[in-house]
């Protein structure tokens, strides 16, 4: 899932500042999971403002509310009109959230009120690490399962880098080498042989280096009789 | 002009929290009457935006009260507490407020002395920081 983390609320109160009306958005899908931005997140963030304001003797209206997924149009679409009734939208959703307002509504101001960060696994509750960098050519059959690119501090892609000691990362003590777990995991699998295999430079157009990538799957789009036929229903 | 009378909240657990508070007025000892006492099933129940609503609703101070951490009723009700309460404080904190206006407490059921000294304390921190919105501000 995408985890994200609250931005400092310095920084939220600086943003909103020169705005009356503040409409405050969560997301019920993953920074609701990763306690970010979901429903008691808003609710928090809204009384902590409000109490700020207070102290600060700074008049602004808030509203929260939480969408199902913020990232898709329709759910959005339900919250429409707290959106265009206020000055500001403050999301509380992952980037993608606050973009998909902002798409949508860009005369009005969509401002992100967390920092997204990472696609992360909760590895205990509370803590999420990341092990993926959407890349876009997955790799990990060949590598016993564990990412090479996402958790090797250096992306290395055939075994482990000069620094790595007693199986730890020279970036991060704390943190085992990826190339490590990756032979550990093709020993338990008998299949370590593939540790020998040489891993060719790897295309990193596919990746975020190419600019905005899309992903399409035809036969999921409407045609252009399909697009008219939705637009007629709305 | 009367001394304007603190306003404390106290969220207590209705297991050793709640039995504090009873043997406190069973053995006659004196707390400062005008805390307001929520009692709650178990502190790990207490979510950081009841803590901040009753900021928000105008109390100058608020206090969770639970069991003692290795003898807690529900196990570990009173550390989810003080989690919760930590966060509330780290929250008040970034937003400039004081955070000694949110604490957490423990305190035995056996404890008859435990809340008068709580309330006392926490009535002394409200006092001295008075309420988050002057009176005659109130916005």
């Amino acid at each position: 899932m995408i985890v994200a983390k609250r931005k400092p609320l310095g920084e939220i109160v600086e943003m909103l500042a020169p705005y009356k009306k503040v409409t405050v958005i969560g997301c019920r899908s993953c920074v609701a999971i990763c306690l970010a931005g979901g429903e008691k997140e808003v609710k928090m963030l809204v009384s902590a403002l409000k109490i700020k304001n207070k102290k600060d003797g700074r008049r602004q209206e808030f509203e929260g509310l939480v969408v199902e997924r913020q990232c898709e149009k329709e759910w959005v679409k339900e919250v429409e009109d707290k959106i265009l009734g206020s000055d500001v939208t403050l999301s509380m959703a992952c980037s993608l959230g606050a973009q998909t307002i902002g798409d949508m509504y860009p005369k009005h101001l969509t401002f992100p009120g967390l920092n997204t960060g990472i696609f992360g696994v909760p590895e205990e509750q509370g803590l999420w690490s990341e092990k993926c960098v959407g890349c876009g050519n997955c790799i990990i059959h060949t590598t016993g399962g564990i990412c090479p690119i996402a958790r090797c501090a250096k992306s290395m892609l055939n075994g482990p880098c000069g620094g790595s000691a007693n199986r730890k990362c020279e970036v991060n003590l704390e943190v085992d080498c990826a190339w490590s777990a990756i032979y550990d995991r093709l020993k338990l699998q008998n299949r370590l042989e593939l540790i020998e295999e040489i891993t060719p430079a790897k295309d990193w157009s596919a990746s975020h280096s190419g600019g905005r990538r899309i992903i399409v799957r035809e036969d999921a789009r409407l045609t252009p009789h399909q697009k008219k036929g939705k637009e007629a229903v709305q | 002009m009367s001394e304007r009378k603190p306003k404390v909240v106290g969220f207590c657990c209705e297991r050793h929290g709640a039995d504090a508070v009873v043997l406190t007025a069973r053995t006659g000892k004196q707390y400062d009457a005008s805390v307001r006492l929520v009692q709650v099933p178990c502190t790990g129940r207490v979510d950081g935006i009841h803590i901040l609503e009753a900021l928000e609703k105008g109390a100058d101070a608020v206090f969770v009260l639970g069991c003692l951490e290795k003898n807690c009723y529900y196990d570990t009700g009173s550390i989810e507490g003080r989690k919760r309460v930590g966060y509330v404080k780290s929250m008040l904190a970034e937003a400039g407020i004081e955070a000694e206006r949110v604490e957490m407490f423990n305190a035995a059921s056996t404890n008859a002395w435990a809340f008068p000294e709580i309330v006392s304390k926490m009535v002394e921190v409200a006092k001295r920081f008075g309420p988050i919105v002057p009176e005659g501000e109130r916005r």
